[in-house]
């Protein structure tokens, strides 16, 4: 019998067009691409400079989402662009997609989203591929077994032009979460602790595979919360390995194959997981009974503590200099620190469990006079099934704004920003200085811990909100 | 791109760690359609006072580094986006070199596509670089070596395909390119994903049909 062979082993191997050898990386051959405006009109470009054709459109994809409005649209029916550059990258978009033959989900259909929402929502995305989009939250992918990363324009262009790849081989991390989650929480407060421990560049030249109990009792919308989260430990890409979970959603799908032909890729898609006794390059093991809800403190998503604790002193100049930049105290509880904005969506919470989560907090409550809140739904579908179940409804009683889907603040490109020194709360992946407008503080949490937020105005800890008489009802 | 094989220069140093790339070219800026030009918004965040003035104690608004092409950098220069506006940004700005103690993966790899050569040098190195701004460097790409004022010579690694690439100043693409028959002959034996065509029968997601998609339900209990 061969060798145990790791998940990732397995993907890396379906798609060797050629391995690698000293002299060169391997050639990898990419399933299906996934394009947005932003970081492909260079890419198709180079495509018109030589003269080259789109290789495979029928695995190319394309969205718009980074810097498209959320806000409604105008009175005219025109969309409310932000900047002529930004309505430029869209027209852009749509002319390269509709001269190369690239299917592109627009305005006029019903399936546009954030890049990261509908790859999975749609069934394109599926176990055993590789999937690469100019994006490094492509990462996300992975929770269905597919190996997924972002890549750079020049290799959009690589990918555009030849559906290939130049890649070394990265290293393994598996990263063993065994035990429960707590009660309030989350997919999200589990991966801002991995990233806590491991460290911002902890993953670095390695692909991360999440396993143990905790992540197999995850549902898929979870699954993508903490795979999302893989490059913000520096990690290539984060993998799950498929099971009966990942199917299951698959199953309900429009694009995922179908009868005979599903039961066919179920087979096959059984074969992607690690054997037992695989070795991995390292290996980590974290205790979720132990993780609190988690938020970040500082300027990198490394920069994290449990919310009910007490901010850590900087032990470093970068630390000092967070913390400054923050306007935080270290050894002073972060719990009642004054919030102006809360921000829920992004790829990394903007799906149906998501807005659901948020919702539960919001019933029957108000947001407090002080906070901005926007609720950004990862997609149309998103947003359709969250209004079927009156979810806008909910955010717009308690005072927030309810937005058509799009990157919105957690990229800030499209108008959607956050003022100079105000304190956002955010569902969204990075808290870099200046990310979600100049000047703008950046705390990452999960919708739970937003929500709460929102509602008293100040740095809350979900599990401590005052239940409201709605609440006791619907309990 | 034009071949990189010797290059001598002054440094300019940004001590911080963990500069990423929204630091290198905040998104506001990435609504251009063009690679050039982003220079200017190179670092805008840290270029600028509050009023929109330049900060003159940022090195880069120092007229004697506008002919550094040497940027050298606290550890984990080069994290977050893959954006590959971040090495337009800095080879607009004239630079050639970053030297760190630690690049992140994709800006190192952007950044290799642009002939901005990543330099990763052990830590203690970096730090006496980060210590004495604005020294000349003679870096050597054949030799992988990046050399001293005081002749005192260091090794740093680059993948040998990136290197020869660099050296004759040839692109991945037209590599990858000559790799069609191969590629062919994948495509030819490789198990079919998908399919990604739209069903042409009536979709089973419509349209507010959560309520039979069980597995998008999170476990409310909790
Ligand atoms: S939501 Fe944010 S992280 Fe996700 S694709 Fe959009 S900009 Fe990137």
């Amino acid at each position: 019998m061969s060798s145990p062979k790791t998940l990732f082993d397995k993907l890396w191997d379906a798609h060797l067009v050629r391995p690698e050898s000293e002299a060169s990386p391997a050639v990898l051959y990419i399933d299906l691409h996934l394009i947005h405006e932003v970081t492909s009109p260079q890419a198709f470009a180079e495509l018109d400079a030589r003269g080259l054709p789109v290789r495979r459109p029928d695995r190319t994809k394309g969205t718009l989402d980074h810097s498209t409005p959320t806000v409604p649209r105008l009175a005219d029916g025109r969309l409310a662009y932000f900047s002529a550059e930004g309505e430029a990258q869209v027209a852009r978009l749509r002319e390269n997609a509709a001269r190369f033959g690239v299917e592109l989900f627009d305005y006029d259909g019903t399936q546009r989203g954030i890049v990261h929402v509908i790859g999975p929502e749609l069934g394109l995305t599926q176990p055993g591929m590789s999937i690469v989009c100019g994006d490094s939250h492509t990462a996300t992918h992975g929770a269905f077994g597919a190996l997924a990363f972002g890549i750079g324009t020049s290799e959009v262009g690589h990918v555009l032009a030849t559906q290939c790849l130049l890649q070394r081989k990265p290293r393994t991390l598996a990263i063993n979460i065994e035990g429960e989650l707590g009660a309030g929480v989350t997919a999200k407060d589990l991966i801002l602790h991995v990233i806590g421990v491991i460290g911002v560049n902890g993953g670095t030249g390695h692909v991360i595979e999440y396993r143990g109990a905790a992540i197999r009792a995850m549902s898929m919308d979870e699954r993508m919360t903490v795979c999302n989260m893989s490059i913000e430990a520096g990690a290539r890409a984060g993998l799950i390995a498929p099971d009966e979970v990942t199917f299951e959603y698959l199953a309900h799908t429009p694009r995922a194959p179908r009868g005979d032909d599903f039961v066919r890729a179920v087979a096959r898609w059984r074969h992607f997981h690690s054997d037992p006794g695989a070795r991995f390059d390292r290996e980590v093991s974290i205790d979720a009974g132990a993780i609190r809800p988690t938020v970040t403190w500082g300027t990198h998503p490394g920069q994290v503590t449990a919310i009910d604790a007490s901010l850590p002193i900087a032990g470093n100049d970068d630390e000092a200099r967070a913390m400054a930049y923050m306007g935080f105290v270290g050894g002073t509880p972060l719990a009642g620190q004054a919030v102006d904005v809360v921000f829920i969506g992004s790829c990394t919470n903007s799906r149906l469990s998501d807005l659901r989560q948020a919702a539960d907090v919001l019933r029957g409550r108000k947001v407090h006079p002080r906070v901005r809140m926007l609720v950004v739904p990862g997609s149309e579908q998103v947003k359709r099934d969250a209004e079927a179940e009156g979810i806008d409804a909910i955010v717009l009683a308690a005072g927030g704004e309810w937005r058509e889907p799009g990157c919105s603040m957690c990229i800030a490109m499209n108008g959607d920003l956050v003022g100079p020194g105000q304190l956002a709360v955010s569902t969204s992946n990075r808290n870099f200085e200046g990310r979600q407008g100049k000047g703008a503080r950046t705390v990452l949490a999960s919708p739970l811990t937003a929500a709460a937020c929102a509602i008293t105005g100040q740095i809350t800890d979900p599990r401590a909100l005052p239940a409201t008489h709605a609440h006791e009802h619907a309990a | 791109m034009s071949a990189f094989t010797t290059l001598l220069s002054r440094t300019v140093v940004l001590r911080e760690r963990n500069i990423d790339t929204d630091q290198i070219i905040p998104a506001r800026f990435l609504t251009t359609t063009e690679r050039s030009g982003l220079g200017r918004h190179a670092f805008n965040d840290w270029r600028l006072r509050p009023d929109g003035s330049p900060d003159p104690a940022f090195p880069f608004n120092d007229p004697a580094n506008a002919d550094a092409r040497i940027l050298v950098a606290g550890r984990n220069f080069g994290c977050g986006s893959s954006r590959e506006h971040a090495p337009w940004a800095l080879t607009d700005l004239g630079l050639r070199a970053v030297i760190s103690a630690q690049i992140a993966d994709i800006f190192r790899s952007n950044a290799l596509k642009n002939g901005l050569l990543p330099i990763v040098l052990d830590e203690a190195i970096v730090d006496e670089l980060l210590d004495r701004p604005g020294i000349a460097l003679h870096v050597d790409v054949a030799k992988r070596q990046v050399m001293l004022p005081d002749f005192r010579v260091f090794s740093f690694p680059l993948d040998a395909f990136a290197q020869t690439c660099l050296l004759e100043g040839v692109d991945e693409l037209g590599y990858l390119i000559r790799q069609d028959e191969a590629i062919g002959a994948f495509e030819a034996r490789h198990a079919p994903p998908g399919p990604f065509e739209a069903p042409t029968d009536t979709p089973r997601h419509a349209a507010g049909s959560a309520v039979d998609t069980p597995s998008r339900e999170v476990r409310h209990a909790r």
